[in-house]
């Protein structure tokens, strides 16, 4: 009874957040449409926390879990209650950041169970790809955030666009060779690619001037959500994988229309802050 | 080449969701007037916070003498957490800034 109870709060769920996004993009039901999601958000984690089973086994930790939630409730609470209206954009990029953590987290500590077992080829992939991409949008979101409310500077240096492409196939070659080669002597090569995408996510935010970082930020939405779906695949759970895809796909055509109503091109604003174009004026201003 | 296609056929209910999720996200919010950019973006922010039952999952299995893995899965919950509720409030107090004005 518990688990098929729960696969159709999951079908509910993942109803609600299409409606939601439906609703979200039309001026008179936008209100509606983020209660209606958020509606669907609660139900779910409360049928995870209290129905989930797996081989028969229900989850404990329980105190660890409601501890977590009340933390992270308040503190949400607070923070997004006492935030300025004209900050808001920068909060977006802050709470984007949390969940991108959070799907790195998931990542590590699945690796954790992972080494010295033999690992099917599937979940390696989907740990590692959550991992990087979790990583680079946590990175790159508090660079973002660092960036609006004044904190960091825009720095940019000669060739750090072929640096910043480097960086990542080297850090996507590490992975792939992992992915075929995971032993006992080379399992740490997981937390040197962990780094490394941070430093990416660093490094692809930080040239790119501050007024195009409304657009980046919805970039990096969408990768979290990717990454969410990334964790989808891992346990088999379809309401991570369609919230997951639906943001991903809806935050990617979000981001061609923000650049749009900008009338600008996705590659000039990610690279425009480097020819000395208008962009990098904008930056200095933002 | 054998063995992608049973992938697809072992994976088939999977790679459906996604794929008609993909199109599904995109027609979902396809004539979006411009003022409703950052709300949008806001509320997706919130719907990807469906990380946390991930974090949830995870947190409920880990050993409770596991002091590593409990650290790291509490840590994960709570970030979850912030992104979910941080995120549909932040939405909702954007979208009650609208209303306002008319």
């Amino acid at each position: 009874m518990g688990l098929s109870l729960l696969s159709f709060i999951y079908l509910v769920g993942s109803v609600t957040f299409i409606l939601g996004l439906k609703m979200l993009s039309h001026p008179d039901t936008a209100r509606k449409g983020n209660l209606v999601a958020a509606a669907g958000m609660t139900l779910a984690i409360i049928g995870t926390i209290f129905l989930y089973e797996e081989n028969g086994e229900r989850l404990h930790n329980h105190l660890w879990i409601f501890g977590g939630l009340l933390i992270g409730s308040i503190t949400g609470w607070i923070a997004a209650k006492k935030v300025k209206m004209t900050a808001m954009p920068e909060m977006v990029s802050l709470f984007n950041g949390m969940g991108g953590a959070c799907a790195a987290l998931i990542s590590i500590n699945e690796y954790g169970h992972l080494v010295g077992r033999d690992a099917a080829q599937g979940t390696l992939l989907t740990i590692l790809l959550g991992l990087i991409i979790g990583s680079v949008s946590f990175a790159g979101s508090i660079i973002a955030w660092g960036k609006l409310n004044g904190r960091i500077k825009d720095f940019a240096f000669k060739g750090q666009q072929i640096g910043n492409i480097i960086l990542l196939l080297l850090t996507l070659a590490a992975a792939a060779y992992l992915l075929f080669n995971l032993n006992n002597d080379n399992y740490w090569l997981f937390y040197i690619i962990f780094v490394a995408a941070l430093v990416y996510g660093v490094m692809f935010v930080l040239p790119i001037g501050g007024a195009d970082m409304p657009v980046v930020i919805s970039l990096l939405n969408s990768f979290t959500g990717v990454a969410a779906a990334c964790g989808g695949f891992l346990y088999n759970n379809q309401v991570m994988l369609t919230g997951g895809i639906l943001v991903g796909a809806a935050g990617t055509l979000l981001t061609m229309l923000m650049c749009k109503a900008m009338n600008r091109s996705l590659t000039n604003v990610l690279i425009g802050s480097f020819g000395g174009s208008s962009a990098a004026a904008a930056g200095t201003k933002g | 080449m054998e063995s992608f296609f049973d992938w697809v056929h072992n994976n088939h209910a999977i790679i459906y969701i996604v794929i008609l999720s993909i199109f599904l996200g995109i027609e979902v919010i396809g004539r979006v007037p411009s003022v409703l950019h950052t709300p949008l973006m806001s509320g997706a922010n919130a719907i990807h916070g469906v990380v946390i039952i991930g974090a949830i999952i995870v947190m409920g299995r880990v050993d409770p003498d596991n002091y590593i893995a409990l650290i790291i899965g509490f840590l994960a919950v709570i970030l979850g957490t912030l992104n979910v509720v941080g995120g549909f409030m932040v939405t909702d107090r954007m979208l009650e800034m609208f209303k306002k004005k008319k």
